[in-house]
C-alpha cells in the first residue's frame, strides 16, 4: 500500500464515520435521555446521565399503560404479517407459474397498490358495514390488505428463481396443486418469506396512520399511538418520552440487527433490477 | 381448461386479492362517486352536488393550491437531497473504504427502519431553537447565524421536514444504489483508467450512465412516498407554522377529523388520480427491470 492510497482509505473512513454518527446520534440521545432525571434531561443533551434512572421505564409502562399497547401492536404486526405473506405467497405462486392474459392483468392488478393511496373515507363506511371498525380484527385485516401487494411483489420475483421442472416432478409423482405448493414451493420460498415478513412487521409495527384513523378506545392503541399521546401529556419530561421511545424501537433495533442481511438483501432484490 | 391452468389454480390467487378488493379497491372506486357529495359526519343525508367539492379545492380563496404545492416542494426537495446523498454515500461505501463495508450499510440504513413518528418527535427537540443540540453545536463551533427556529420559521419549517425526512431515507437509497453499483463490471473502470478518464470522469461517463437505471427506480418510489407523506409532517409541525407544511395527506386528516367527508373524498380522488398515474410507470418500470434479468 502506497502512502497515497492509505490517505485516501483514511479519508474514505473519516467520512463513513461521519455519516454513520450522524445516522446513529438521534438513536444515541434517546438512549441516554431515557436514564436521566427530569432536570437532566430537559435539553436532551449527549452527556452522559450522572445517577442511572432504570424506573423511568417502570413510570412509562404504568402511565402510559404499556403492556397494553405493546400487546396490540405485537398482535397487528404478526396477525397481519402472517396473513399478507401467506395469501401473498399463494397468489404470486400461481399468477408468476401460469401467465395467461388475465393473470399478467390480476398481478398488476394486485401491485398497483404499493401506489394507491387509501380513501379513508369511504374506507370508514366500509368497517362499518363490516363490523371491523376500532376492533382488533378490523386492524389486522387493514394491515394485511396494505402489505399484500408489495408482498406480492416480492415473491412473484422470486419465484420465477425456482426451476419449473420442480413442479413437473412433483406432478409426476402425484402431487396435486395443494401438495405442490405446500411441500414444494413453500419450502423453496423461505428465504423471501422471511424477507418479506420481517418488512411486514417492520411496517406494521411503525405505522401511526391506521390507528389515527381508526381507533378511538385507547385499549386498542399500539406502541405508536400510545407514545404520541403520552408525548402530548408529558412534553416537558423528555426523560419519560425517550423511556417510552426506547421500548417502542426496542424490538425494532433487535429485529433489524438480527435480520439485517434479509432486510437489505430484500430490498436490493426487489428494487434493483431496473 | 388446459393442463397449466389445473396445476396452478386461480383460487389460489382469491384470498389475496379479496382482501385487496375489499379493503383498497372498493374505497378508491366508491370515493370517486361520494366525491360529488355533501357528504358529512353529521347527517345522514348525502346529496349530489355536482363539480362543487373541486370547484373549491381549485378555487384561489382555498389554500388547497399551498397544500398541493408544499407537497410538490417536499416530493422535489427529497428527492434531490436524497438522491444526492445516496450516490455520494454509495460511491464511498464502494470505493472510498474496503472494510467495514456492511457495518456502515448497516448504520446509515438505521433510521430507514425507525418509526416516522419516534423520528419526528426526537427531531423536535433536536431542532428546538433555544435548547436544541443542532443550534447547540452551531453556536459552540462559532456559527452562531445558522442557528436558526428550524420548524418555527413559516419560511424554513417546509426545508427543516425535508431535511428530517431525508435524514432517515437516504439510507435505503444508498443501499439500493450500492447494490447497483457493485454490478458495473471492473472493467469499465480499467478501461477508462487506460483511456486516461480522471476519478470525476470515470464517475460522469461510467458511474452515472450505468446507476441510470437504479436511479430512477428510487426516485419513482420516492416520489410515491413523497406524494401521500403524512407522519413526518403531521409529527414535526402539524402542517404549520399556519399552513407553512400542510401537505394533501395532512390536509385529507383534517377533513377526516372535521367531519368534511364529501370534501376529503373529493381531495382523495385528485390524490388517488395523480398516483394512479405515476403508479403505472412505476410498475412498467419495475416490470420492465424483472424481465431483463
Amino acid at each position: 500500500m502506497t502512502g497515497k492510497t492509505r490517505l485516501r482509505a483514511s479519508g474514505g473512513h473519516l467520512i463513513a464515520i461521519f455519516a454513520s454518527l450522524v445516522m446513529f446520534v438521534p438513536v444515541y440521545l434517546i438512549a441516554v435521555n431515557a436514564l436521566k432525571s427530569k432536570g437532566e434531561a430537559a435539553a436532551m443533551g449527549v452527556e452522559l446521565p450522572t445517577d442511572l434512572n432504570w424506573d423511568n421505564f417502570l413510570t412509562v409502562i404504568d402511565q402510559g399503560k404499556l403492556t397494553t399497547s405493546f400487546l396490540n401492536s405485537m398482535i397487528y404486526a404478526t396477525g397481519s404479517t402472517v396473513v399478507a405473506t401467506f395469501v401473498a405467497a399463494l397468489a404470486a405462486f400461481v399468477l408468476s407459474r401460469n401467465r395467461t392474459k388475465m393473470n399478467r392483468f390480476l398481478y398488476f392488478f394486485l401491485i398497483m397498490g404499493i401506489a394507491l393511496p387509501i380513501n379513508f373515507f369511504t374506507l370508514t363506511t366500509m368497517m362499518q358495514v363490516s363490523h371491523l371498525i376500532n376492533t382488533r380484527q378490523g386492524m389486522i385485516a387493514l394491515y394485511a390488505a396494505m402489505q399484500t401487494p408489495f408482498s406480492v411483489f416480492l415473491i412473484y420475483g422470486f419465484i420465477e428463481t425456482i426451476p419449473r421442472e420442480l413442479d413437473e416432478a412433483a406432478i409426476i409423482d402425484g402431487c396435486g396443486p395443494l401438495q405442490l405448493f405446500f411441500r414444494v414451493i413453500l419450502p423453496l420460498l423461505k428465504p423471501v418469506l422471511v424477507t418479506s415478513a420481517l418488512l411486514s412487521f417492520l411496517g406494521v409495527w411503525n405505522d401511526f396512520l391506521l390507528p389515527l384513523y381508526y381507533l378511538n378506545s385507547s385499549s386498542y392503541w399500539p406502541m405508536t399511538l400510545a407514545v404520541y399521546n403520552f408525548f402530548g401529556q408529558y412534553q416537558q419530561s423528555w426523560n419519560l418520552v425517550s423511556a417510552d421511545i426506547v421500548l417502542t424501537i426496542l424490538p425494532v433495533l433487535v429485529i433489524y440487527l438480527a435480520g439485517q442481511r434479509f432486510i437489505l438483501g430484500g430490498l436490493t432484490g426487489g428494487a434493483v433490477k431496473g | 381448461m388446459n393442463a397449466i391452468s389445473r396445476r396452478y389454480p386461480l383460487y389460489f390467487a382469491l384470498p389475496a386479492l379479496l382482501l385487496y378488493v375489499t379493503f383498497f379497491i372498493v374505497p378508491s372506486v366508491t370515493g370517486l362517486g361520494y366525491a360529488f357529495t355533501d357528504w358529512t359526519s353529521y347527517s345522514d343525508q348525502v346529496n349530489f352536488i355536482g363539480w362543487k367539492n373541486f370547484q373549491e379545492i381549485f378555487s384561489p380563496k382555498a389554500r388547497y393550491l399551498v397544500y398541493i404545492g408544499n407537497t410538490l416542494i417536499f416530493t422535489v426537495g427529497t428527492i434531490i437531497l436524497k438522491t444526492v446523498l445516496g450516490i455520494g454515500l454509495a460511491v464511498l461505501l464502494n470505493e472510498g473504504v474496503k472494510r467495514f463495508v456492511n457495518f456502515y450499510r448497516v448504520i446509515i440504513y438505521l433510521p430507514a427502519v425507525l418509526p416516522t413518528l419516534v423520528v419526528a418527535l426526537i427531531f423536535r427537540s433536536i431542532l428546538h431553537p433555544a435548547t436544541g443540540i443542532l443550534n447547540g453545536g452551531l453556536r459552540a463551533i462559532g456559527l452562531n447565524a445558522f442557528a436558526l427556529p428550524w420548524l418555527i420559521d413559516p419560511h424554513i419549517a417546509i426545508y427543516s421536514v425535508i431535511g428530517v425526512d431525508s435524514w432517515k431515507g437516504v439510507g435505503y437509497i444508498m443501499v439500493i444504489l450500492l447494490a447497483g453499483l457493485q454490478t458495473i463490471p471492473k472493467d469499465y473502470y480499467e478501461a477508462a483508467h487506460i483511456d486516461g478518464a480522471n476519478a470525476w470522469q470515470r464517475f460522469r461517463y461510467v458511474t452515472l450512465p450505468m446507476l441510470r437505471p437504479a436511479i430512477v427506480v428510487v426516485s419513482v418510489l420516492n416520489a410515491l412516498y413523497a406524494l401521500r407523506v403524512f407522519d413526518i409532517v403531521f409529527a414535526l409541525t402539524n402542517g404549520g407554522p399556519g399552513y407553512a407544511t400542510e401537505t394533501i395527506a395532512t390536509d385529507i386528516f383534517k377533513s377526516f377529523s372535521e367531519g368534511q367527508y364529501g370534501l376529503g373524498t373529493a381531495v382523495s380522488t385528485i390524490l388517488f388520480i395523480i398516483l394512479l398515474v405515476v403508479g403505472y410507470f412505476v410498475i412498467r418500470l419495475l416490470e420492465r427491470g424483472q424481465a431483463r434479468d
